[in-house]
């Protein structure tokens, strides 16, 4: 089962796609770009549509998804933390 | 499931201006919001009519008033309607919008009510209506082919399943429509902000670039003229948030897959204006959804894709919209208002390629004439932009 995906390889968050995800659990992550998994251990319980880290980043790193900058690191993430409002904030407006 | 190419023909009403429509409304026009009382009791009269009232309409002007006739004259001429009759408080403004809907050749007629009262005008106003009634259903569905299709998007109530999803199921499909000489439509100009570059590279022509990115920068000028904090109350919107969406720049770049990844942006268009030719163009507007989706009813679209991740439940009166999922908790919670599930998709269940046909093979089930979940549920939503305050 896929529990969660990334556009690309070098994005630093993957979406959960599936419900329930609880901390601790093991989550198989899709690269749709090629076709490839890997896995990351949830910290917390993230809702379906929600985000987990991929990659450790610190304040004021840029965090990518598509490939693209979606943004800028307000609290540090750990790999596995659910990556959200809480510690990510638009560059824009 | 159907499969689609330059040959591929569907069966539609072909209208006095050559247009092609899907559907064949008789549509009851209210002026203005002081006219909705009697349309709606002259579509109650008449069977097989539809009034769609709207709050707008009195001490416009400028280019705020231009735009409320270009998109009364605009859903009045789509080619889903067959006649219409329009109804306003006073003669004038009234007899603007029916001399712009007489322009495609279509029946149309207008009644004012001052000097006669509400009871006279829907007496006058529902007896044009039955003929118009009769004129509409003597009308016969004609083969056309697929390039007479004119295709509009815009996705709402949007998660993170939409830009992995729901949106690329649109991509696919679009860029299968491109390649048929279809006019394609998209627009939502704020929600492009973090991927406006990407949308800038698609451009066609160095002239369409420009005035692509005149349209972005005057919307974000518009929106910091205005904004108090930053937009985050609202773009993303709370709906948005509670999907998982965190920023602007991630929500447009899961709206930008509904472009596809071949099809070129080939012009631009000002708010309800008409495309001249086939191709993909990109219209400045809301990003509100029922705005956007009335924007395209008024330039001459006659479907709508509308990718949903949390479970936008919206239609259109004029235009059928076609709603498409991949948030299999949507598809589960909310499956009255899905017409096309691709949550196969995140689990490798589907490619994207088969959930870009299964989307086409809906769209022609319903240009044909098969009624959308919004259609059936009764989603006759009708917004209009406004500019500026009235006067």
């Amino acid at each position: 089962m896929i529990h969660c995906v990334l556009h690309e390889e070098k994005d630093s968050v993957a979406v959960v796609v599936v419900e329930g995800i609880e901390a601790g659990q093991n989550m198989t992550a899709l690269i749709l770009d090629d076709n490839r998994t890997i896995t990351i251990k949830a910290n917390a319980a993230i809702p379906i549509g929600h985000k987990v880290a991929v990659k450790t980043m610190a304040l004021g790193d840029t965090v990518m998804k598509y490939g693209t900058d979606i943004g800028k690191v307000v609290a540090a993430i750990a790999i596995g933390d659910h990556a959200h409002v809480h510690n990510i904030k638009t560059k824009r407006w | 499931m159907t499969h689609i190419d330059k040959n591929t023909t569907f069966w539609g009403y072909r209208r006095e201006n050559g247009r092609v429509g899907v559907r064949n409304h008789v549509i009851i026009l209210p002026l203005d919001d002081l006219s909705n009382a009697a349309a709606e009791a002259v579509a109650h009269a008449v069977k097989g009519t539809m009034a769609i009232p709207h709050p707008y309409g009195r001490l416009q002007f400028g280019a705020d008033l231009e735009l409320h006739f270009r998109t009364l004259i605009g859903a009045g001429s789509n080619p889903n309607v067959a006649a219409v009759v329009v109804i306003g408080i006073e003669d004038s403004w009234t007899k603007t919008v029916v001399d712009g809907i007489a322009a495609t050749g279509k029946p149309v007629v207008g009644f004012g009510i001052e000097g006669h009262g509400d009871h006279e005008t829907i007496m006058r106003a529902s007896k044009a209506a039955k003929n118009m009634v009769h004129h509409a259903t003597s009308l016969h569905r004609v083969e056309c082919p697929i390039s007479d299709l004119w295709i509009s998007t815009k996705c709402g109530e949007s998660d993170t399943t939409s830009g992995c999803g729901a949106n690329p199921t649109v991509g696919n499909a679009f860029d299968k429509l491109y390649s048929l000489g279809t006019t394609l439509v998209f627009g939502e100009t704020s929600e492009l902000t973090g991927g406006e570059h990407l949308v800038a590279a698609r451009c066609r022509t160095e002239k369409v670039r420009t005035d692509f990115m005149k349209m972005f920068n005057d919307y974000q000028d518009m929106i910091k003229r205005h904004a108090t904090t930053d937009l985050s109350d609202s773009q993303p919107t709370k709906g948005n948030i509670a999907g998982g969406l965190t920023t602007i720049e991630e929500k447009a770049l899961g709206n930008i897959q509904k472009i596809g990844k071949q099809c070129m942006v080939d012009g631009v268009l000002d708010k309800a204006e008409t495309p001249t030719g086939p191709g993909l163009w990109f219209m400045d507007s809301s990003s509100a959804a029922a705005e956007m989706v009335t924007l395209c009813a008024a330039s001459g679209f006659a479907v709508h894709f509308f990718p949903t991740g949390q479970g936008n439940v919206i239609g259109n009166a004029i235009v059928p919209v076609i709603k498409i999922c991949a948030n299999p908790r949507t598809v589960r919670l909310m499956s009255e208002h899905i017409d096309v599930d691709c949550s196969g998709l995140l689990q490798q269940e589907q490619t994207m390629d088969v959930a870009g046909d299964l989307l086409l093979d809906m769209m022609m089930q319903t240009i044909n004439g098969r009624f959308t979940s919004a259609e059936a549920l009764g989603h006759r939503e009708f917004v209009m932009t406004r500019l500026f305050e009235s006067a």
